[in-house]
């Protein structure tokens, strides 16, 4: 159990975190997920011990830590350009951990041999980062941080710096890991999808301040405010109610409850069409539909339809 | 043809100005063969001057190697408050002409200075110290723009990882460095070999005993024994050769790292 109380820690004027407390519960993955300058970063870093908080204090299974320099804290690490020690191999890097401790050579043998399998570089062993790729570069990140049994382990935007398809791949993988290990986890992201997909509880973070904590599904759909529902998917504004693109019916004809559109733009994206629209009144307005109703609409550019939100949102403030 | 002209311009400069003066002294030290030069090297005070020296430029590269890595690492990762001024200071010794340095150091610890009265002034201390202060910035210089390239990120894996301050050091930020620490000792040898004026004030020029070598080329010169003082800076030159080979054998494989 990883517990943060009433953490601030300002760099220069810029507030990075401004009293904030989050509990992590043991066997968890948990996402702190905020755009740049949230201080999503600055809290995992409190939390490692690479920043002093200015107050508050950092608990690790009921130990008080604040004042433990990063060494002593039994954390793993996990950096977003991977931090690889440029000079030793795939190998050394992973037992880093392990040969600064004086573990006998033999324990050494079977751990790293054991994580290289889990990590998938077997064969890549006597390699230089530098000749990795960037996935291979990070998988070898999680072995050296997992070599030493860390009682947590802290992820700062690991796939950030992968491409696409790779991030995808990692993100499974790093699930699937989780499922096996029950590593007490924690990982940083700006992507909603990311943190969606891979934690079981994300913690919203924006200017310094916890948003909202939730399971991903109710953060979706019962977002605590404003900067969350739009945070956390796409969003449209009609007066005082937030509507997913998704909860926008589309119809040809008019039917008292609906307000007439114009389509301007229409968006494939596989299974799903994105209809761009505008309203009478000027508004922008998106529209998700499958491509089966698109087709059965016969929607084109500068068609008029007539829109109505089945699901919406309001915030009383 | 531009380019060639711009070849021509280059090669050109050097020749007049680099290798015609150089090439003349090697000239005039074999002008009568290779065993007056020998005689003049071997002679007691020349040998003493040599060995004064090297002893000299090797406290002062020890010196400033030790306290070039301390000074860079405090620079560029920890910063105490006031430290900005250092990182100016550190390149004082590069624009302070040499005897400015060697006349504070006369007013320092000679007759009346605040220091006055440690035997150091006329003897080997004074000698150092004038080398250390001219060598300085040679070490600092290069391991500065290398420490802050590297970054920070290998050094905190450690941390996180279980290493110590020293473990980290030893293992994660030395391997990184090294060629660069490399390249500024060599740098700080040429300097503290070739060390002259702020020597000159400080030692008191005593032959066979605070003579460096290149006050013997001096003194030699002036005492119109110039086969003397021609064989001597052929030695000087031949160091600073052997320094410059070593220097280009160390270039190349920092970049291929």
């Amino acid at each position: 159990m990883i517990e943060a109380r009433r953490i601030s820690k300002r760099f220069g004027d810029f507030v990075a975190l401004d009293d904030v407390t989050v509990d992590v519960p043991t066997g968890s993955l948990t996402a702190l997920l905020g755009p740049s300058g949230s201080g999503k970063s600055t809290l995992l870093r409190v939390i490692a011990g690479l920043e002093r908080p200015d107050s508050g204090s950092v608990l690790l299974d009921g130990d008080d830590v604040t004042l433990r320099p990063p060494q002593k804290r039994g954390v793993g690490f996990v950096f977003q350009h991977y931090a690889a020690f440029k000079h030793m191999t795939v190998w050394d890097n992973i037992a880093f951990g392990l040969t600064i401790r004086r573990t006998p050579r033999a324990t050494v043998r079977d751990r790293v041999t054991e994580l290289l399998e889990l990590v998938q570089l077997s064969g890549l062993a006597k390699r230089y980062p530098a000749q990795l790729s960037g996935g291979q570069r990070q998988r070898m990140g999680l072995a050296r941080a997992l070599a030493v049994d860390p009682k947590v382990l802290l992820l700062d935007e690991p796939f950030g710096a992968l491409d696409a398809r790779v991030r995808k791949e990692l993100r499974l993988w790093l699930r699937r890991l989780h499922d096996e290990t029950h590593t007490t986890t924690v990982i940083v992201t700006h992507d909603q999808e990311e943190a969606m997909e891979v934690a079981d509880r994300v913690v919203v973070l924006n200017g310094g301040h916890v948003e909202q904590v939730a399971a991903p599904r109710d953060l979706y759909d019962k977002p605590a405010n404003e900067f969350v529902m739009s945070f956390v998917g796409p969003v449209n504004r009609m007066g005082d109610a937030f509507i997913r693109p998704h909860d926008v019916e589309v119809l040809l004809e008019p039917n008292g409850s609906t307000q007439e559109a114009m389509v301007e733009r229409l968006v494939h994206l596989g299974f799903e069409v994105r209809v761009e629209l505008v309203r009478d009144d000027g508004e922008q307005l998106s529209a998700q539909v499958t491509r089966e109703q698109a087709e059965a609409l016969e929607l084109e550019r500068g068609q008029i339809v007539y829109v109505r939100p089945t699901r919406q949102t309001v915030f009383s403030s | 043809m531009s380019r060639l002209a711009l070849r021509f311009a280059s090669l050109g400069y050097l020749a007049v100005l680099l290798l015609a003066p150089v090439g003349f002294v090697f000239y005039r030290a074999f002008e009568h063969g290779f065993w007056p030069a020998w005689h003049a090297v071997t002679a007691p005070d020349a040998l003493h001057a040599l060995k004064l020296t090297l002893v000299v430029a090797l406290i002062a590269v020890v010196a400033n190697t030790i306290f070039g890595i301390l000074c860079a690492l405090a620079i560029v990762r920890y910063r105490p408050p006031g430290f900005g001024i250092v990182n100016a200071l550190v390149d004082l010794p590069l624009a302070l002409s040499p005897v400015v340095v060697g006349l504070s150091l006369l007013l320092l610890y000679g007759r009346g200075g605040w220091l006055a009265g440690h035997n150091i002034l006329f003897a080997t201390p004074g000698i150092v110290l004038a080398t250390i202060f001219v060598s300085l910035p040679f070490v600092v210089r290069e391991v500065v723009p290398v420490l802050r390239e590297v970054g920070i990120d290998q050094e905190q894996a450690a941390s996180t990882l279980g290493a110590s301050g020293m473990q980290t050091f030893l293992r994660v930020t030395w391997p990184a460095i090294r060629w660069a620490v490399a390249y500024g000792v060599v740098l700080t040898t040429a300097r503290a070999l070739g060390e002259f004026g702020a020597v000159r004030v400080v030692s008191g020029n005593i032959a066979g005993r605070t003579e460096t070598l290149t006050l013997y080329v001096q003194n030699q010169y002036e005492e119109f024994n110039a086969a003397g003082a021609y064989a001597a800076s052929v030695v000087l030159a031949l160091i600073a050769v052997a320094t410059l080979l070593l220097m280009s054998r160390l270039r190349p494989k920092e970049e291929t790292r």
